[in-house]
């Protein structure tokens, strides 16, 4: 046996955009263990439900994540939906469907830059990231923000895209396709990327699905599991199949994270082509009352949103179960073993949003 | 179309079922607590697209909840996390941070 020697991680490392600790428990080179610890960013936001309206809460559901605000802001109103049957018009689910892949490609092309960062490919790095502001200007372009959309409201959507637009949209995305498709040629056959990603953290079938692991954490390991296939919004009209890859690995991961890329492009595609006319939203009427699990696939994983109402425009109780939290027993597991150079790239793996796991 | 169920149940049910939806080959979703007129724990279960949720009701924080981490080892974040913020008193977790999992600035458990 090495020496035994405690390690600290974080919460401030170059290599992580938001804070969580680890003490990496090594033998020489080897992590033999991992003690994780969160909380430095924690919001007291399911708090927060107590004292805003359910229908301005909306708002607040946007702010979980500056990653993937519009999914965070939908599934909380698929919650209320939920809760007040009310059914929204069919224009509002396709629009929620492209705003959601759009928000999947931002999502994926920055996890595919700080990947690239990670491990010290700077100009693989700054491409992925030149090819997200063409997709941060679209969704400018469409909901006036570009971290915040504010497009999501109970019953249905603030914003429409006109077909115009539309039309002009489709067009960036076909020149965006095939930037992706040039950057993704390197993350897939670059022999300095895969040396640092192929066998490395390699989780299990059998363990990724008895640690609750969701999004590419879960498809790389061959489990076809996307909360999309539940046909939520317009999904069931789009005939959406899951990404899925057998490696188990890293590399897997990324595979599967660049693929989704282009299967968001074609239900962006597909869904710009079927987008039927229809008002916008269903107005609520009355109060929440009753509970209801929402569940939606953000880029990393299954999201639940929980919310019971006792009849008042104020919310009992708001929970949101975020796929970084889910996917943290699986980030020990592959952790335990690994050479201590590879800790960076391994945390990378699951897409880490500390902000909205603690809420 | 996905189904989504909750049903209720006494403490001293909770492992025997947790063990029966391992059997069963259900995931575990997520555990959380709400504080409402009693303390109300929701564990919730998934498999293919369906959620089924077991349901406890909670006289005080005090009363003594059985751990899960023995079947569902992914549950040791959720239970630290009851204890940590609600106060919950969890018996026989795996991996037991003892009220050091959430690194906060403030006390914890929240009491209002």
């Amino acid at each position: 046996m090495g020496n035994r020697t405690i390690i600290p991680f974080g919460p401030q490392h170059p290599v992580l955009p938001e804070p969580i600790h680890l003490d990496l428990i090594c033998e020489d080179e080897k992590v033999v263990d991992v003690i994780p610890k969160i909380g430095f960013i924690h919001r007291g936001l399911e708090k927060l439900v107590e004292k805003k309206e359910f229908t301005d809460f909306v708002h607040i559901a946007d702010r979980v994540c500056g990653i993937c605000s519009f999914i965070h802001g939908m599934t909380y109103c698929m919650a209320i939906e939920g809760v007040m049957n009310i059914e929204v018009p069919p224009r509002a689910q396709y629009l929620r469907v492209i705003w959601s892949e759009f928000s999947r490609i931002h999502s994926h092309l920055l996890w595919l830059g700080l990947t690239a960062d990670a491990f010290g490919f700077e100009a693989l790095f700054m491409n992925s990231w030149k090819i997200r502001e063409h997709i941060l200007d679209i969704i400018e372009d469409t909901t006036g923000g570009r971290v915040i959309f504010g497009a999501s409201k109970i019953g249905g959507v603030r914003r429409d895209i006109s077909a115009d637009k539309l039309k002009d949209v489709l067009n960036e995305l076909k020149d965006i396709e095939v930037q992706i498709h040039e950057c993704a040629d390197v993350f897939l056959k670059d022999s300095s990327v895969k040396s640092r990603l192929v066998g490395v953290g390699i989780l299990s079938k059998e363990d990724a699905y008895k640690l609750g692991a969701v999004g590419p954490m879960i498809r790389a390991s061959g489990i076809p599991y996307d909360v999309r296939m539940n046909g939520y919004a317009a999904y069931k009209e789009l005939n959406f199949t899951p990404v899925v890859e057998n490696t188990c690995d890293s590399y897997g991961r990324c595979v599967v994270r660049i693929k989704e890329l282009f299967e968001s492009c074609r239900l962006i595609r597909d869904a710009a082509a079927k987008i039927p006319d229809s008002p916008l939203e269903t107005k609520v009427v009355g109060f929440p009352k009753g509970e209801y699990f929402a569940r939606a696939e953000q880029p990393r994983g299954e999201v639940v949103y929980y919310v019971k109402g006792d009849g008042t425009k104020f919310l009992k109780r708001f929970r949101v179960r975020t796929p970084t939290f889910a996917n943290l027993p699986p980030l020990l597991k592959v952790l335990g073993g690994c050479q201590l150079a590879d800790v960076p790239i391994l945390v990378l793996t699951i897409d880490p949003c500390i902000s909205c796991a603690e809420r | 179309m996905a189904k989504q169920e909750i049903i209720e149940i006494k403490i001293e049910e909770l492992l025997p079922k947790a063990k029966e939806f391992m059997a069963g080959n259900w995931r575990l979703v997520q555990i959380c607590a709400a504080k409402l007129e009693q303390l109300e724990l929701s564990y919730s279960f998934g498999k293919e697209h369906d959620l089924m949720t077991l349901r406890i009701i909670l006289p005080s924080a005090d009363v003594e909840v059985p751990s899960i981490t023995d079947v569902y080892f992914a549950a040791f974040g959720y239970e630290n996390e009851l204890h940590d913020l609600f106060g919950i008193n969890i018996k026989g977790n795996v991996i037991d941070y003892k009220g050091n999992f959430y690194t906060m600035a403030v006390k914890t458990p929240f009491k209002v």
